[in-house]
């Protein structure tokens, strides 16, 4: 048994813990320890991509239990994009956090390295009830990470975010313990093969277990009705840890591509099919909403997250196409819009902390003391999650309407284009008022140091990175959406699974 | 046994969200804490309800699932902590805001369901950072 798969889970809880306790020893050492770790956690990931590259998911049973009984851990190309994701976007927000927001106090680095023990391990295991484990310690550390920095702002954005989270979870435990009951399971592979054997008469109990979990995954997501919630916390939040936010609505949109797959998919009788048509609807209203608050946002923290709902739109929309090409193209998208909305996030940090008490409303405000290099971060940030030409956001967008067919193309392309032409102006007017509307001295203060733009800048390049290597990260997600697709390779897996037997004595 | 524990889950569901739509956190906190018992249930019947019977496969021809007695356990110890956690943030909240509404005092029009007595005796510059002058 190959134990490396289950390094990305540990690597974060140890290195947690080791902050905990090295608290004394003050903040450079939880810098170098935390920045260390990340690291070791991006070439983890970076080697697990490799492997997960070669073909057949990868089994990893805890306590060589038999699957599926035991819980497993399941490596496919899918989790291992979505590692490499997650720890090369914790390594920039961690760099730009030790240029120094991650003070007062010396909670964040062990905050952050528990939040990436919950979302690997989300993103990994195989087992329904243990994503429910990992979602609320992820939930958990996010909740602190999210009050980080004390203020009345931030305590009232935390109150609803947990509460609504709570909700959330209690409708998660009910929807698993439905679907223990009908199927006797909770493995999700053979969660799916038990519903497709079922009897008739027990359908709609599975349904509503089905429909119940979008609803949670919904709202981690934030996807149309149920994205009050993102706006007001994202842009609470400070800095770093709205840039690591980037990354939750994306494990909601992750969640749904993996249940509905594998659980409620082909083999799960075609529930999936019944929930498709709502699919629709839904993204366009969250594109929408998406855009008429990018428009209407006061304040610069506010219309990034505004972006962050569009970028959701824009994945249901890929989901909702339902073949291989759209969800490859929506995982592509995936990464683009994860790490440029945390550059911005970033940047908007920057800004907010040039401009003294004009702060990131977009009003005439002083000049900023840095405004060049911020300003063309910004601009080609903006370029980019627009999605106009060299950015790896054009290539996502293009190759999502080339997925579509002719009838769903009527529908997908003019909301695609509608949505790109309105956030340019949005974006525009925000950048001009902010770079160019100024009057009054620069307040000098708050000048970032060249580590926070490696950081910005390395988030930014990341995702003009992709789009300069487009043919082999697309090539990849081709083979993860496939992999996707084609959910019996995973059962497959399953049943050829042996534990380790002990040598005889 | 089956009708009476069916009720026993809808009356704390409904308690539950009741106490969750409140404006006020404590009954929020409550709320959630019912709704959670009521779910610990849930899951717990899911395993069948049988009476006399081990948790133990093999001793007996009749056993009781033991699985769903792990679940509601794993799901006990997250709901502590969770209100643990939350208990604190609303006593967090009730210093940083100056009140204990969910939403924080809305000085300008109001929430509607809003006390207006209250308010006026919380110092102004404790209730919200618009409000600083």
């Amino acid at each position: 048994m190959n134990h490396l798969l289950i390094f990305p889970i540990l690597l974060p809880l140890f290195t947690g813990l080791l902050l905990l306790f090295c608290a004394k020893f003050g903040l450079p050492w939880a810098r170098i320890i935390s920045l260390g770790s990340a690291t070791l956690l991006v070439a983890l990931s970076l080697v697990l991509l490799q492997r997960a590259g070669a073909g057949m998911p990868e089994l990893y049973a805890l306590g060589n239990w038999q699957p599926p009984f035991g819980i497993v851990l399941v490596l496919d190309r899918l989790a291992a994009l979505m590692l490499v994701m997650t720890a090369l976007l914790t390594l920039f927000s961690l760099i730009y956090a030790v240029c120094g927001s991650d003070g007062p106090g010396d909670s964040l680095h062990p905050l952050v390295h528990f939040l990436l023990l919950g979302l690997n391990g989300a993103f990994l295991t195989g087992d329904i009830f243990n994503l429910f484990v990992f979602f609320e310690v992820l939930l958990l550390a996010s909740y602190a990470l999210l009050l980080h920095g004390g203020g009345p702002e931030r305590a009232r954005a935390g109150l609803h975010y947990v509460i609504l989270n709570l909700a959330g979870s209690a409708l998660f435990l009910i929807s698993v313990a439905l679907l223990y009951g009908v199927t006797g399971t909770l493995n999700m592979a053979d969660m799916g093969q038990r519903i497709a054997a079922l009897n008739p008469a027990d359908l709609p109990l599975v349904h509503t277990g089905g429909l119940l979990l979008f609803l949670v995954f919904g709202l981690k997501a934030a996807i149309a009705p149920l994205y009050f919630w993102l706006p007001s916390t994202y842009a609470a939040a400070s800095g770093p840890v709205a840039a690591l936010f980037a990354v939750m609505t994306k494990l909601g949109v992750y969640a749904m591509v993996r249940i509905y797959s594998q659980v409620f998919g082909p083999i799960g009788g075609g529930f999936a099919e019944f929930l498709l048509p709502w699919l629709w609807p839904l993204a366009l209203a969250t594109l929408a909403i998406g855009v008429v608050g990018t428009l209407a946002a006061r304040q610069l923290r506010q219309q990034i997250a505004y972006l962050v709902i569009i970028s959701v739109g824009t994945l249901l929309l890929g989901l909702a196409l339902n073949s291989v090409a759209a969800l490859s193209a929506a995982l592509y998208y995936l990464l683009h819009s994860t790490w440029i909305c945390a550059a911005l996030f970033l940047l908007a940090d920057v800004v907010r902390g040039q401009r003294g008490a004009a702060a990131d409303s977009i009003v005439q405000g002083p000049p900023l003391a840095q405004t060049g290099v911020l300003g063309l971060m910004f601009f080609i940030a903006a370029l980019s999650v627009v999605g106009l030409p060299p950015s790896s956001g054009f290539i996502g967008k293009v190759s999502l309407m080339q997925a579509a067919s002719t009838t769903q193309a009527m529908w997908l392309w003019p909301a695609l284009l509608l949505s790109g032409l309105l956030t340019i102006t949005a974006l525009s007017r925000s950048g001009s008022t902010l770079f160019w509307r100024t009057d009054g001295e620069t307040t000098g203060a708050g000048r970032a140091s060249p580590l926070a733009f490696l950081a910005i800048g390395g988030l930014i390049s990341l995702s003009l990175g992709i789009s300069l290597l487009g043919q082999p990260v697309l090539v990849y997600t081709q083979a993860a959406a496939g992999q996707i697709f084609d959910s019996q390779s995973y059962v497959r897996a399953l049943l050829e699974f042996q534990p380790v037997r002990e040598a005889a004595p | 046994m089956e009708i009476l524990m069916a009720a026993v889950i809808a009356v704390l569901t409904g308690c539950g969200i009741y106490l969750m739509l409140r404006a006020r956190t404590f009954p929020v906190i409550l709320g959630l804490t019912l709704l959670s018992y009521a779910v610990n249930l849930f899951i717990f019947v899911m395993g069948r309800l049988t009476t006399g019977s081990p948790a133990v496969i093999g001793s007996g021809t009749r056993y009781a699932d033991p699985v769903p007695q792990a679940l509601v356990l794993t799901a006990i110890v997250i709901g502590f902590a969770m209100t643990a956690f939350l208990l604190v943030l609303a006593l967090r909240a009730k210093a940083e805001l100056g009140n204990d509404h969910v939403d924080g005092a809305q000085v300008a029009g109001g929430t509607g369901h809003f006390d207006k007595t209250q308010l006026d005796k919380t110092p102004q510059g404790n209730i919200g950072p618009e409000n600083d002058e």
